[in-house]
């Protein structure tokens, strides 16, 4: 296999990389169970394990407390409680992860919204002696807007129910009819005990009950979106509904590049045969581009033909979503970062109103006739808030997205909303659903330019049923 | 591998095969760190990369130069050299910039000893010394855009930085106050007087970073690979007797075969001893050690618990 012949570790040259996210409420054990992903995975060196056994035994606990691995800052390890998304890296001979651990109860919904926005797959913690409790429904909630394409539900501490496969049964029936109200269909239920090590890594001789696969069996085989499938495949392939899928033909959108740069170096150029080079950098964010394909430029419309993809390592013939390359075109137009290229057998419609699903994620309220930053792809536009349509209270029953849509005037911090947006230019912002990427959003505050929204368009207006889609 | 529990009727064009993703762990990783960079330089007035000569930075360096490609690196390299470098990553500094035909500016915390803005520590570290001279070159440059080589996996407080990190007019990180950092969406905006600081390898482990100089043929400092030294031994580290940091009574030197898994100023980053004399032989020693790159090597990280997160805190790297 490889070089080092070590066999406990990924090999990064031949592997794909995995991120998912971790939620839980507080004290459902989820530091626990990353600690003990970490450890059955032989991620944790030795010197990092025995500081933690030193803190544990200072404690005067029994064991080691995996959860110290995770807390990384001063006021964490005081208090004893996660206060931010933590990254952490591992890996497996199958696969590298990257995962995103979402603390639970201080900025709840901004911290799973974060993670969630770019995992593959979420993993949801329950307290099997607690069950489904209004965390869960959140953390449910959100992997269905940001459509998370596989969700895997830990029921956890299953150790403290002497291992009762009556309690787990429940659970799981009330976790799947909740996901499936939510349009979740690809949620994957596992008793584990995150502090004995029970079906996190390794199969459990204590539930012979249970006949599915590890937390960390359905990491390594997930589908993940470098293997070359796009999210919204990977999406329908696990079931998520779609509401115009079901009739579609499902299959790799056209492909989409929003332009970070001109690359036009002249006397900056690296030697003299560039001088006159000129290509548009980005990241392909969806499909696959290949040399000849037509192209139409967003918002203005305009078409021409890819003539050449290169990279510094060499040109290309196709790119894939995910790839970061320079792309030539066959026609000299007004192309600047902002705008987006776009296969024009599929392109999008520049609009300059739009409805949304939008994470509110600080103290002060969000308004109708609020003026925020709208920042869709590279390009960053005005945008006042015309109208909230709703708020997604949890506690509603009848449970889709839609159905839980209450009324509403304002979003409070760790609030979803529907909102209504008008544009001060247009912007190809397309339906999340079908595309993760240019469907997605973030909104930032003029004034001081932080981060303050997350939003997901949607070509549907909430409670009125399939006849009300809208075109964006 | 495909999860038998997925529907196999699904239309997806170039999905992985067995074994082999349509992008591996590392092209997902270059093309990300590509992206970080030109998202920042697209919006920034003027930027900077922290340039130190570490395997890291060179890393940074040559995304930077694929990212601007055909076009030359568009920005300057700072390096705040505490004058405690090991010659051979001085030379190698200097070598590349002239490779590049980019521009070095040198923040030297030297010049701020001999002139009183700063004093000596007592234990002769300089690392936490360079936070002064680092923020007064942002100040005076009026940079707003500063890359880092910085990895989440180094340490528990650098797990918890985003890729696009804000610094107020103190430069000082507030770890609980960062902004949500959603999708590949970065928001480097700023208001006068603060600026970000980027760390575009954020996500990769230092296995990925060898692997990495392997695939690219990258040049690094000769002190990375296995080489014969004197040395002492002080706090179960080997150092490497320098002006900075000679041996006490007690501390006898020795030859030894060792390398270097970081390099950083002499008086506090420890060698290891190694036989690695190739990029095989590194890549084979860093995926079966147990000890963590900074734990091994860094006396400055070893002072309590929350050594990185103060110094992190204060405008550190």
């Amino acid at each position: 296999m490889t070089a080092t012949q070590t066999p406990d570790v990924a090999d990064s040259r031949v592997t794909s990389l995995l991120r998912f996210a971790t939620a839980g409420s507080v004290d459902d054990g989820k530091s626990t169970l990353v600690g003990r992903l970490l450890h059955d995975t032989k991620s944790i060196l030795a010197d990092a394990y025995e500081a933690v056994e030193r803190v544990s035994r200072d404690r005067g606990l029994a064991t080691a407390d995996l959860a110290l691995l995770t807390d990384g800052l001063r006021a964490e390890r005081e208090q004893g409680i996660t206060i931010d998304v933590a990254y952490r890296y591992f890996s497996t001979p199958r696969r590298t992860f990257i995962l995103a651990d979402c603390p639970g109860h201080v900025q709840y919904t901004r911290n799973t919204v974060t993670g969630a926005s770019t995992a593959d797959a979420l993993v949801v913690l329950i307290d099997a002696r607690f069950g489904v409790v209004e965390q869960t429904k959140r953390h449910l909630a959100v992997a269905a807007l940001l459509r998370v394409p596989h969700v895997i539900v830990a029921v956890n501490k299953i150790d403290l129910l002497d291992f009762a496969p009556g309690p787990f049964r429940s659970i799981a029936k009330h976790v799947e009819s909740h996901a499936s109200s939510l349009g979740l269909t690809n949620v994957i239920c596992v008793p584990v005990s995150a502090l004995e090590g029970d079906n996190v890594a390794i199969p459990s001789d204590r539930t012979p009950w249970y006949e599915g696969p590890t937390v960390l069996d359905i990491l390594e085989t997930v589908p993940s979106i470098n293997d070359g499938a796009d999210a919204f495949a990977l999406a329908h392939a696990a079931g998520i509904a779609h509401p115009t899928a079901h009739d579609a033909t499902v299959r790799e959108p056209a492909w989409r590049m929003p332009v970070q740069l001109v690359l036009r170096p002249q006397d900056g150029a690296i030697s003299p045969e560039h001088r006159e080079y000129r290509g548009y950098g980005g990241q392909v964010a969806e499909g696959t581009m290949r040399v000849g394909d037509a192209v139409t430029v967003l918002p203005s419309g305009r078409t021409t033909t890819i003539a050449g993809i290169d990279t510094a390592s060499g040109t290309l013939e196709e790119a894939y979503s995910g790839q970061s390359v320079a792309v030539r075109l066959t026609d000299e137009i007004d192309i600047a970062r902002g705008d987006m290229l776009a296969a024009s057998v599929d392109a999008p419609h520049a609009e300059k109103s739009f409805h949304a699903h939008v994470a509110w994620l600080t103290d002060r309220p969000l308004r109708v006739r609020d003026k925020v930053l709208v920042q869709h792809g590279t390009a960053l536009v005005q945008a006042m808030v015309m109208s909230i349509d709703g708020i997604l209270d949890i506690s509603l029953p009848g449970g889709t997205l839609d159905a839980s849509i209450a009324k509403g005037h304002e979003l409070l911090l760790n609030d979803i909303g529907v909102v209504t947006f008008q544009l001060a230019s247009p912007l190809p912002i397309e339906d999340y659903g079908r595309h993760r990427r240019t469907g997605a959003f973030c909104l930032i505050d003029p004034q001081d330019g932080n981060t303050v929204g997350a939003g997901t368009a949607r070509t549907q207006v909430p409670g009125t049923g399939p006849d009300s889609y809208v075109s964006i | 591998m495909r999860d038998p529990r997925v529907s196999t009727n699904t239309q997806i064009s170039h999905a992985g095969v067995e074994g082999s993703p349509r992008l591996n762990t590392l092209d997902a990783l270059e093309a990300e760190g590509i992206h970080i960079i030109r998202e920042a330089v697209g919006t920034a007035r003027k930027p900077v990369l922290l340039f130190s000569g570490g395997k890291d930075s060179v890393v940074v360096l040559h995304l930077a130069t694929k990212a601007f490609w055909p076009g030359r690196v568009p920005f300057e390299l700072l390096h705040v050299d505490t004058g405690h470098n090991f010659d051979e990553v001085i030379e190698f500094r200097d070598r590349t910039v002239e490779r590049l035909g980019v521009r070095l500016q040198v923040a030297s915390v030297q010049d701020y000893i001999d002139d009183g803005r700063l004093r000596e520590r007592p234990d002769g570290t300089r690392n936490p010394l360079q936070t002064v001279p680092l923020l007064d070159a942002i100040e005076t440059q009026k940079y707003d855009v500063v890359f880092g080589g910085a990895r989440r996996d180094e340490e528990k407080a650098r797990a918890k930085e985003r890729v696009v990190s804000l610094r107020d007019e103190f430069g000082q990180w507030d770890p609980r106050n960062q902004r949500p950092e959603l999708w590949n969406l970065y928001n480097p905006r700023h208001l006068p007087g603060q600026h970000v600081r980027v760390f575009p390898i954020s996500n990769w482990t230092e296995l990925d970073v060898w692997r990495y100089i392997q695939k690219e043929n990258l040049d690094l400092p000769s002190l990375y690979y296995a080489h014969e030294r004197e040395v002492f031994e002080r706090d179960g580290m080997l150092l490497s007797p320098h002006p900075a940091v000679m041996p006490r009574a007690g501390e006898p030197l020795v030859t030894k075969t060792v390398r270097y898994r970081t390099v950083g100023d002499a008086s506090c980053t420890g060698a290891v001893e190694s036989p690695a004399l190739t990029l095989d032989d590194v890549i084979a020693e860093v995926a079966s050690t147990r000890i963590t790159e900074r734990g091994a090597t860094r006396a400055d990280d070893r002072m309590s618990e929350a050594a990185m997160e103060d110094r992190k805190k204060e405008g550190y790297f």
